[in-house]
């Protein structure tokens, strides 16, 4: 039983969770990125177990619109934690004391952490901080959540107040405190939860999912409306229009009061922004950062730590070494095939992706970290926009070129849910590390030579994105009102070690769970369908073995034909790929009769796969592959971030569908453009989807109808 | 006239946001209410969105939001 909690709120960015990972000694996600804490977290404070802490997620208001503010107020009405604090960024005090107005007004003590302060004096600039507390009635500390100063005469202050009995500010003019006791007087229900305060000024913003948490009856529904309609006769505006207002004159006249020296002229920031979001300079600087964060993390991660660890550690320390010592055991083949080329062999082969992914994150973190990213969201999102996504989409796409798992849990930072459910739709379109194993056999077979082929397998993922997004706005699923897209733009600051190496750490571990759990799991099955007969007995996988995978492949191979990859052997491996995409180039070596050396470099798999493919098959089996579902693991992240089987489902077979169609495309007409083949049935076919698809991408969107404008000819 | 109209480099003051529900509640939020003096800093890029300064910080918004705000040149 712990002897009290308290809440952490404050706006975005404000510095709350490195608070948090400061106060519970846990690691959290920090990012200079606003929307980062989606679900509140809790902990123990380190230095006394008996203080729970919890953390809320980043708020500008306690309004109902977004995710964030309805978890966010829920938590202080229902659970009523003991204490508050509210952290305030002190570069930014007049629009973090926004939220405080409101936080003060929950019958709940609360205390100020004034956050950042470090920053505030480099600039010579001075907050009176006892004024403040006259001000706000309410005890203000000064600290420092990145120096660790100040931290524990917090949690004092906390202590103190912890049992006070707290009489809410009125902060608004006499007319308007006026109404609000009229309110009060409504119902006894208006004191929920001693939030009498904080609920009788919602109510007089006619806010509808408090109404109907309290529960007024019809009768108190209508003294509330008659209490509305005199009122917005009186003040000629809204409940929620003169309440903003007066927050913010309240605060505004606060602020005046207590900065002194304040700066003005350009601050750092602002002149990094005057080149870095310069109106010509912007896009050629963003492409130099991806393309120079692209390259580095395939030099160093792949060419230099890559290569060492899937030659040296995995294939020669762990798969040698364990087959070495199981077979002086004496265990039996079938039982060292099992351990050493499926399990360490397919966990091995995620595992050999980690160095890439590791490197291509570190320097996504530092972007994210030093404030970057919500540049990108401001300079990009233009177009996203045109194919219903927003600039905030962008970093999961970006994060999925590594792992789509990561990739998908990333949409998290998009507030809207139709963007975000967009965005998981196509993150999975780019290439991921795996994909880029089954580029690089064809780049080394079929298309040697051809520098370009790579490259169209990115502009692939870039175009299928683009296309998908087209299609489904004009779809009713995505229909609706745009989005608002209404961001902050932080400071930067200097990159911070320990939040870059925590949120790399983060992303990393959700791949490597990746391996250790679902991909585990797959390739001990898929070694079992593949090294046990379809009558029952164990045979050592070829392409002669009758496995029970050849019979899956040949139940589904005639559904490939027509994408041009109809023999059992690309059939069986696009199947698996739907499990991982890592075994795609593996499994098909094995089916193939290659041999036990398995990887896209083997001079045999080259060979054969210039063999058994065209140019036209190969683009085809090599879209079908990128485009359609990412894996196992993916789907289990699309489940948990959709939060919807239907959802879930609807992606899934969007992906499927897509996938088909593309590759059936691709092999149809280039089979006639390209190789000069006949034209067939199948080449109608093509056509016809094609017609289809221009329809969906060029027919009117009938959901353009923009409700705002609607709503301003009637005022 | 409206925000979307503004002009970059120059200093207008909020009169009246029009509009309903999410989107003006947002805009509030973030400090737009009435009388607040917006300075409008930059466009991105591509045309849209704006990057203005307001009460001390940078917030960004779509000309399409910005419609609904009406102001008035300082």
């Amino acid at each position: 039983m712990s002897k009290f909690t308290i809440a952490l709120a404050g706006n975005p960015n404000s510095g709350k969770t490195t608070l948090f990972n400061l106060l519970t000694g846990s690691e959290q996600y920090v990012g200079n990125w606003p929307g980062v804490t989606v679900e509140r977290k809790e902990g123990l404070y380190k230095k006394d177990k008996e203080i729970n802490i919890v953390d809320l997620p980043g708020i500008y208001s306690l309004s109902p619109y977004t995710l964030e503010e309805v978890v966010s107020r829920d938590y202080l009405i229902d659970e009523n934690p003991d204490v508050i604090i509210n952290i305030l960024d002190a570069t930014n005090l007049e629009r973090n004391l926004y939220l405080t107005t409101q936080l003060m007004e929950l019958g709940i003590p609360v205390v100020i952490a004034l956050n950042m302060m470090d920053l505030v004096d480099k600039t010579g600039e001075k907050i009176l901080t006892n004024e403040l507390e006259d001000h706000l009635k309410c005890k203000v500390v000064k600290i420092s959540a990145l120096k660790k100063t100040g931290i524990d005469e917090l949690i004092e202050a906390c202590e103190k107040v912890k049992d006070d009995k707290v009489e809410p500010l009125k902060i608004f003019n006499e007319s308007i405190e006026k109404y609000i006791e009229d309110i009060k007087n409504i119902s006894t229900k208006v004191d929920y939860h001693n939030s009498i305060r904080w609920i009788a000024v919602k109510l007089l913003e006619n806010d509808e999912k408090i109404i109907e948490k309290i529960g007024l009856d019809d009768s108190e529904k209508n003294k509330l409306n008659g209490l509305l309609n005199k009122f917005e006769d009186e003040f000629d505006d809204d409940g929620e229009g003169v309440i903003t207002d007066g927050r913010y004159n309240f605060v505004s006249n606060i602020t005046k009061h207590i900065i002194k020296n304040k700066r003005s002229g350009l601050s750092t920031s602002d002149k990094i922004d005057r080149i870095v979001t310069n109106r010509f300079l912007a896009i050629p600087i963003f492409a130099v950062f991806m393309f120079a964060i692209y390259y580095i993390s395939i030099k160093i991660g792949n060419d230099i730590l890559g290569e060492w660890v899937n030659g040296t550690l995995i294939e020669e320390i762990i798969q040698g070494g364990a087959e070495n010592l199981l077979v002086g055991w004496g265990v039996s083949a079938w039982l060292v095939s099992l351990i050493v080329n499926g399990i360490i062999g397919g966990v091995g082969a995620v595992l050999g992706f980690l160095p890439v992914i590791a490197v291509l994150y570190f320097f996504i973190a530092i972007l994210e970290d030093i404030g970057y990213m919500a540049r990108i969201a401001f300079i990009l999102d233009r177009i996203f926009r045109k194919f219903g996504l927003s600039g905030k989409s962008f970093i999961p796409i970006l994060i999925g070129i590594g792992c789509s798992v990561p990739g998908i849990m990333a949409t998290r930072t998009i507030e809207s849910d139709k963007d975000r459910r967009m965005t998981i739709v196509v993150a999975s379109f780019m290439p991921c590390g795996a994909k880029s194993e089954i580029i690089a056999l064809f780049a080394a077979s079929v298309f040697v030579g051809k520098w370009w082929f790579a490259p169209i397998c990115y502009f692939a993922g870039i175009a299928a994105v683009i296309v998908s997004g087209i299609i489904l706005k004009k779809t009713s699923r995505f229909a609706g009102e745009a989005a608002p897209f209404v961001m902050e733009l932080p400071s930067y600051h200097m990159p911070k070690l320990g939040n870059v190496l925590r949120v790399t750490w983060q992303r990393i571990k959700a791949f490597i769970i990746k391996a250790g759990t679902i991909i585990l799991v797959a390739t001990i099955a898929i070694w079992f369908l593949q090294n046990i007969s379809t009558s029952g007995e164990f045979a050592e996988f070829s392409a002669e073995s009758h496995s029970l995978l050849e019979a899956i492949g040949k139940f589904f191979a005639p559904i490939f034909k027509p994408l041009g990859f109809g023999n059992w052997l690309a059939a069986v491996s696009s199947v698996v790929g739907l499990i991982a995409k890592e075994m795609v180039v593996s499994t098909y070596g094995v089916v193939a009769g290659v041999g036990a050396d398995l990887t896209f470099e083997s001079p045999d798999m080259i060979q054969f796969a210039s063999l058994a493919f065209t140019t036209v098959s190969a683009m085809s089996f090599m879209i079908f592959n990128q485009l359609n579902i990412p894996c196992f693991a993916a789907v289990g992240a699309i489940r948990q971030e959709m939060k919807s089987g239907k959802w879930t489902a609807f992606a899934l077979i969007y992906q499927m569908v897509f996938a088909y169609t593309i590759s059936l495309m691709i092999y149809q007409f280039g089979s006639v453009l390209i190789l000069g083949n006949d034209f067939t049935i199948w080449t109608g076919v093509a056509l016809v989807i094609l017609a289809v698809y221009i329809f969906l991408l060029f027919r009117p969107d009938k959901n353009k109808i923009d409700k705002r404008k609607l709503s301003r000819s009637i005022d | 006239m409206t925000l979307d109209n503004a002009e970059v480099g120059k200093t207008y003051s909020v009169k009246k946001i029009n509009g309903s529900g999410a989107i003006r509640r947002r805009i509030m939020d973030m400090g737009i209410t009435k009388g607040v003096e917006l300075y409008i800093k930059k466009v991105a890029p591509l045309g849209d969105p704006v990057q203005i300064t307001l009460r001390g910080y940078e917030l960004t918004l779509r000309k399409q939001d910005a419609e609904i705000i009406e102001v008035e040149e300082n």
